[in-house]
């Protein structure tokens, strides 16, 4: 076995001190991000990452502790839906739906501590089916030439507002947004400037981590100052907690739920573009189908707090996949963490398997290891996260903003930077309440160069002969799949919508 | 009508992006795409989701009252004033007004938000600037 035996180098890549560390600090931090309302697992990653940049840290450290905190959020999220009936981030929505019933009716401990395990499960088994997987992946990606590539980064824009998107009108018009921005600056292959209108920053384009933590950190602030004294009050969230225990008949109940929810979460990760929170989804609502026999969904049933969270931290896994074995994220947050690779000038896909075996396997075994210290933050010690969500957004929304200045400031040291941050987070805030969802943008922004770059090269190779773009098996099928991906929530959107429109849904929250 | 407007804004954009984009030099070292084709397509594809909006417009959302845009937009114009703001001023200062202007609009109280202010900044500037010795600006006190 290949993959066991590079799992094994990964292992001693990911056992130093220092990765440990890092990873206990970003599980640790990934929880309370996940945990608070209103702070998600992208915008956790998103300001951590121009910190962990200007603190100079090198690619596989900087990525366990990233990635770390995305499995934390997974985590976190759980806690407020169960306690507050108010989901931490978007992928845990679907806990709300039996965790409060169950928390109302005393048994909150038992909630909180089925959900860590069920939690465990999904990742811990999503995360052995990255160590398969991927490699696999890797393999088909390696037939890839540059008419693939376009094809595959279409495939994933017309995807990613996943199945149960809204308006494809507007995705496509937030893909266009940020491919837009990221024609701005020197062009690469013929060296005359763009968009640039005699701006000397902008030469150099405008730095996709500065667009990132702009368009999810500082917007957040915005929305937080708009719906000032709105929020629910978490006084009584730690009175609430018993005995974090889950009795073995429940987990016995529960563990075919595990078993099925963690597969469906996963291939909802894989799928480009689905992310957690249609994980969770499709987890839930299968398992609703296949075993509420009596009715008891809804009402408390511990299966269906086992599946969306199974479902949702499985998909985390799945979401892996395809970034880094093509270098197309799966998910708002995969797109961040693309972001951090394209920082560190690292590009992820199938070369990244082959000349940085160590980063790749040094992440995964991170993984594994990351989930059993999560294990142990979430079930254990789980009332110290609850006492976090006692600190009030008047002291944490600003503190969250001032954190993401300094670490857009330790980039370049850039007035210009800074202002350009605000301003994009002035956009994604309107943006998001006109629900133009910014995960596009984003994806636009890192991959839009990319994609010029593989349209430019493969009509070089053809010498302008537009037709090389769909002259092989492989782009055909590609565009296949972009177009079905892009028509497909036409038609069966209004479906999954009915179904999920309950509670705070709208597509431009912080995505997973 | 929201949408109506992004639409009309959406489409005056992608204008102004393709007639941009038509002006962009050519240079003589070129391949057969040339640095022009690729963002004209963007910029039609913009304008033909915009153009969208405007025939089928999504159902009107829920916009803050004028006094809260009136407050986030004042918090964003405090956010410029810090960027220009923290060459000159150093962080310690500046980031601790910021906060306590932050702080505050979201509810806090004048000297709550002090010493929440104060607290931020301090905070950030002992775990980032002396534990972890990133590179703060500097002010005339030199923290």
């Amino acid at each position: 076995m290949d993959a066991l035996s590079s799992l094994a180098d990964g292992f001693a890549v990911a056992l130093t001190f220092q990765n440990v560390l890092l990873a206990l600090l970003g599980c640790f931090l990934g929880t309370i991000f996940g945990a608070l309302p209103g702070l998600g697992p992208s915008n956790g990653v998103a300001i951590l990452i121009p910190l962990a940049f200007t603190l100079g840290l090198p690619a596989t450290p900087a990525l366990i502790l990233l990635t770390s905190v995305y499995y934390g959020a997974m985590y976190g999220g759980r806690i407020s839906s169960i306690l507050l009936n108010i989901p931490g981030d978007e992928p845990a929505l679907m806990t709300t739906l039996d965790g409060y019933p169950m928390a109302q009716q005393g048994k909150a401990g038992e909630a909180l501590a089925l959900s860590g395990i069920a939690s465990f499960v999904g990742s811990f088994f999503a995360t052995w089916g990255l160590v398969f997987l991927a490699p696999q992946l890797v393999k088909v990606a390696l037939l890839f030439g540059p008419a693939e590539y376009f094809a595959l980064f279409t495939l994933a824009f017309a995807t990613l507002g996943g199945i149960a998107s809204r308006n494809q009108a507007k995705a496509a018009f937030s893909a266009a947004l940020g491919v837009g921005i990221a024609m701005i600056g020197v062009d690469a292959q013929t060296g005359v400037p763009r968009f640039a209108f005699g701006e000397v920053h902008l030469y150099d384009g405008i730095d996709f981590l500065v667009a990132i933590v702009g368009l999810f950190a500082v917007s957040e602030v915005f929305i937080f100052l708009e719906h000032r004294g709105e929020e629910a009050h978490a006084e009584d969230a730690s009175k609430l907690v018993n005995r974090v225990t889950a009795p073995l008949s429940m987990l016995r109940k529960t563990a075919g739920t595990m078993g099925r929810s963690t597969v469906l979460g996963f291939l909802a990760g894989v799928l480009p573009g689905a992310g957690a929170s249609l994980g969770s989804f499709i987890a839930y609502s299968v398992e609703k189908r296949v075993s509420d026999r009596k009715g008891t969904f809804g009402k408390g049933d511990p299966r269906g707090v086992a599946a969306p969270e199974a479902g949702n931290n499985a998909a985390a896994g799945g979401a892996l996949v395809p970034m880094l074995a093509l270098g197309v994220p799966g998910s708002g947050t995969t797109a961040v963490l693309l972001a951090m690779l394209l920082a560190l000038n690292i590009t992820p896909g199938p070369l990244l398997f082959q000349s940085n075996p160590d980063v790749v396997w040094g992440l995964i075994a991170a993984l594994f290891i990351g989930n059993i210290i999560l294990l142990i933050m979430n079930i254990p010690l789980v009332s110290l996260f609850v006492r976090v969500l006692l600190v009030p957004p008047k002291y944490l929304m600003p503190a969250v903003a001032m954190i993401a200045f300094v670490g857009v400031y330790g980039i370049s040291g850039s007035t210009f930077d800074l202002v350009v941050m605000v301003l994009f987070g002035l956009g994604g805030w309107l943006l998001r309440k006109l629900d133009v969802p910014l995960v596009p943008v984003i994806l636009g922004v890192l991959l839009g160069g990319q994609m010029e770059v593989n349209l430019r090269r493969e009509l070089t190779i053809s010498n302008g002969d537009w037709s090389a773009l769909v002259d092989s098996w492989l782009s055909i099928t590609l565009w296949g799949l972009a177009i079905v991906g892009f028509i497909l929530p036409i038609i069966v959107g209004s479906f999954f919508r009915t179904n999920v429109g309950k509670g705070r849904s709208r597509e431009s929250d912080d995505p997973d | 009508m929201s949408d109506r407007i992004l639409g009309v804004i959406g489409v005056a954009l992608a204008a102004f992006y393709i007639w941009q984009a038509t002006l962009i030099q050519e240079s003589f070292m070129s391949d057969p795409v040339g640095p022009k084709t690729f963002p004209i397509i963007i910029g039609v594809i913009l304008g033909l989701s915009s153009i969208y909006f405007i025939i089928k417009p999504d159902p009107e959302p829920q916009w803050a009252s004028v006094g809260r845009t009136m407050e986030v937009l004042f918090a964003a114009a405090v956010l410029f004033g810090y960027a220009y703001a923290l060459p000159i001023g150093g962080f310690v200062l500046t980031t601790a007004i910021t906060a306590m202007f932050l702080s505050w609009r979201l509810g806090a109280g004048p000297v709550q938000a002090a010493i929440a202010g104060a607290t931020i900044s301090v905070g950030i500037y002992v775990l980032f600037g002396v534990v972890l010795g990133l590179s703060l600006a500097r002010g005339p006190w030199g923290f």
